[in-house]
């Protein structure tokens, strides 16, 4: 068979698998986050008995902080990378790792009030069932980017990250962006709009 | 051909043959079974499964009919009955239709935009084993899921499981919890692959396969996973709500509590409704291959049969409460979901006149993949158009949960996409095995099935005007349904007959069928450019593409098409 041809295929240039794979993981998880944000909108305002999101919630301050500027942390791994600078990527890497982890406590400490001081569980009403589902599936979303971040901080100080894992690394640093974004959504939802919402 | 095909230096040559492993022996089938991450490999694995688990719930519909055929029956206990509508239809759409669309998708999508494999290999297996054991673990509910009555108990909730069935109050015992799991395992296999077959059409084309050069079968199956990327997390969303529900005691679905049991029709059908076009699209897919290669004419309208799939396919996410005009919606609500489901008419109508357009004026040769794409067209047409009638918000008042919705959507899965998937059958036969199907046989098929199908489904139209509702396991003997529910059951009986030639002649063709060649059909697309079966590897140089039909172009140096696109 001959193709003979005139296109030079050196010309042919395709996006990169990687980093489309991951972009679609993202929308299907955004789908995924859509019902259970829906799920809480519903739901607002709708408990028939207490706790109410108004009692109960106080604003995350520290946990957001932390979380949010752990993107700008990441951001600042990945210029160390192309800049090729291996100390400086594994320190910013570390410091976005170890804020992943306070917001994990954050939520932790959070939740543990919640539970046993003020007795708000998923099975209380339809607040505790929304909240906790909705919350927990981020920390859930959280708690697999943190253990991708130390997987590669691991194998960044141990001298085996190298130049061809780049991309591993954006993908990496896509999902943690959208952990974040999604954050965005739960905090103007959840810890704004809900505890506005009259009973 | 084959003689040109030259070994590149990436292959690598088989490792050597160790003893007790020999080609052919039991143990390096399954080794190569198991192992395997060649797209065709699982491809073929998808079809083989899914045809599998097509044969099971087939047989438990022919339950339900020999029940159904005569009134105050008692072949069924009313509890298996409820079994078995809910695992044929939960078994139909999970475990039959899509692992088809998949199988197709896997095994031609790399060949058809001249690639070597999918873009993830791995996780192409990883979405057919989860696929596969999330089937076999539905079924073992059947020995495994201990209910409150008996040892063995399957769901019995229906395929859309509508709350408040499946709380722990009004399903005790562990047979709803398979059906949950079971759909949430599969949903992530499914997500996987779609994942998959996305990137690997932006990403692994050969070079000059634009988008505006795909095949529309991989335009199709492009859209089919942009759907099941966007669909199927709400399903596993579902899922994980039951289970938060029936394990942890959250309210999602509680009514006592608050819970809402119309937001679980809502999330159900926001999967459910993309999902109905999920399960159409191979239907789209495969004629609009077959089609013009049986016609000899190029695809009518390129462009417009491309816009129109994506068109259904965005409409189909606003569609789903046309599901739940019966529940008592606001009237905007209602009229929305009309207009917005009446709008799929026009994508839908383009496609078939494109159709019909490519053929008009066609030199047709009526082969078997042609003969199964017409009976394809007239009885989608007759799905489309009470589907149509449906759509209309007080004729649902009327005919909701009737047996003409059962007639309606069995038009659509058999009529429509059941013929094309014995066409896409018949049609890639030769590439996978290097074998033609044998043609008396597949006529045998054509024509039993067919009758046996319209003498079936035809009677449900009546029977749903006549007030029939589907799911009851029997009737009294003065509704007047006892004819045509007989003709219904004994039109199973012709549609077997047509599976058994079906499947008869996949095996005696396989043995006894006349070699094929490369390219029996004369077709355009670059899957037949390589050998029958094609090699691991698929193509040992990458072919270079300037048109839509790039074998055209090889065939006809002196008048290709890319001087005329």
């Amino acid at each position: 068979m001959n193709y003979a041809t005139t296109e030079n295929p050196a010309d042919w240039k395709l996006p990169s698998a990687r980093k489309l794979g991951i972009l679609t993981l993202i929308l299907a998880e955004s789908a995924l986050f859509t019902i259970f944000v829906v799920a809480y909108l519903f739901y607002m305002g709708k408990s028939l008995n207490g706790p109410y999101p108004h009692e109960v919630l106080e604003f995350p301050l520290l946990g957001s902080l932390a979380l949010f500027s752990s993107s700008g942390t990441i951001f600042m791994a990945e210029r160390c990378l192309h800049a090729g600078n291996k100390p400086g990527f594994s320190l910013w890497w570390g410091i976005t790792a170890a804020l992943g982890i306070y917001f994990l406590y954050f939520t932790g400490a959070e939740w543990h009030h919640l539970i046993f001081e003020k007795n708000l569980t998923l099975a209380t009403n339809t607040f505790g069932t929304t909240f906790y589902s909705l919350v927990g599936l981020h920390a859930f979303h959280v708690i697999v980017g943190v253990l991708l971040l130390l997987g590669i901080l691991i194998s960044a100080l141990r001298g085996r990250l190298h130049s061809d894992h780049t991309e591993h690394v954006e993908a990496i640093s896509y999902y943690w962006h959208f952990v974040d974004c999604i954050w965005i959504v739960v905090l103007t939802v959840v810890y704004i709009l809900s505890v506005r919402v009259p009973q | 051909m084959s003689e040109e095909i030259t070994i590149d230096a990436n292959y690598r040559s088989p490792a050597p043959v160790r003893a007790g492993d020999e080609p052919g022996s039991l143990t390096r089938v399954f080794q190569q079974l198991v192992f395997t991450v060649d797209h065709k490999k699982l491809g073929l694995m998808y079809i083989g499964a899914g045809l599998l688990f097509f044969v099971i719930a087939g047989l438990l519909a022919t339950l339900m009919r020999i029940q159904l055929a005569f009134p105050n029956n008692h072949f069924l206990p009313p509890d298996v009955f409820n079994q078995s509508f809910t695992m044929h239809g939960t078994t139909m759409v999970f475990l039959v239709g899509m692992p088809l669309a998949f199988g197709f998708a896997n095994y031609l999508v790399p060949l058809m935009i001249g690639a070597r494999d999918m873009a993830f290999p791995r996780l192409n297996a990883f979405g057919f084993w989860v696929f596969f054991f999330s089937g076999l673990f539905l079924y073992f509910s059947y020995v495994g899921a201990p209910g409150l009555y008996a040892a063995g108990s399957a769901p019995d909730v229906g395929w859309f499981a509508y709350s408040p069935l499946t709380i722990k109050a009004f399903s005790r015992g562990h047979s709803t919890d398979y059906w949950t799991l079971s759909l949430l395992l599969g949903g992530i296999g499914s997500v996987a692959t779609a994942l998959n077959i996305l990137v690997t059409v932006f990403c692994m084309r050969c070079p000059g396969m634009t988008l505006g050069r795909l095949p529309i079968f991989v335009w199709c199956m492009v859209v089919l996973a942009f759907l099941v990327i966007l669909a199927l997390p709400c399903l596993s969303a579902c899922q994980i709500m039951i289970s938060l529900d029936r394990y942890l005691g959250a309210k999602f679905f509680d009514t006592q509590a608050g819970g809402d049991a119309v937001l679980w029709q809502h999330f159900f059908w926001i999967f459910g409704h993309p999902e109905v076009y999920i399960l159409i699209m191979p239907a789209f897919a495969i004629t609009s291959e077959v089609i013009p290669v049986f016609s000899r004419k190029p695809i009518f309208g390129y462009p417009i049969m491309v816009a129109a799939v994506v068109a259904i396919a965005f409409i189909s996410l606003g569609v789903w409460a046309h599901h739940m005009f019966c529940v008592g919606m606001v009237s905007l609500a209602n009229a929305f979901f009309v207009t917005s489901t009446l709008l799929v008419s026009v994508p839908t109508g383009i496609k078939i006149f494109n159709w019909l357009a490519t053929m008009y004026g066609g030199k047709l040769r009526f082969e078997l993949p042609l003969i199964f794409c017409i009976g394809f067209l007239f009885q989608f047409l007759i799905a489309g158009l009470t589907g149509v009638m449906l759509a209309v918000a007080p004729f649902t008042w009327q005919l909701s949960d009737s047996y003409f919705v059962v007639a309606h959507f069995h038009y659509v899965l058999i009529g429509g996409l059941l013929f094309t998937i014995f066409a896409g059958f018949y049609y890639w036969y030769p590439k996978a095995f290097g074998k033609m199907p044998d043609h008396k046989l597949g006529l045998w098929h054509f024509w039993l099935f067919t009758i046996g199908f319209h003498l079936t489904f035809l009677p449900q139209h009546f029977l749903g005007f006549l007030g029939m509702p589907r799911r009851i396991y029997t009737y009294q003997d003065d509704r007047g349904w006892d004819t045509m529910n007989l003709i219904s059951t004994i039109g199973v009986a012709f549609q077997a007959a047509g599976i058994l030639f079906f499947v008869y002649n996949l095996i005696y063709s396989y043995i006894w069928g006349k070699k094929s060649g490369d390219d029996p059909w004369d077709a355009w697309t670059l899957e037949w450019a390589t050998t029958s079966p094609p090699p691991e590897y698929n193509f040992a140089k990458f072919p270079i593409v300037k048109s839509r039909r790039p074998l055209w172009d090889a065939k006809h140096p002196e008048d290709p098409d890319w001087k005329h696109e």
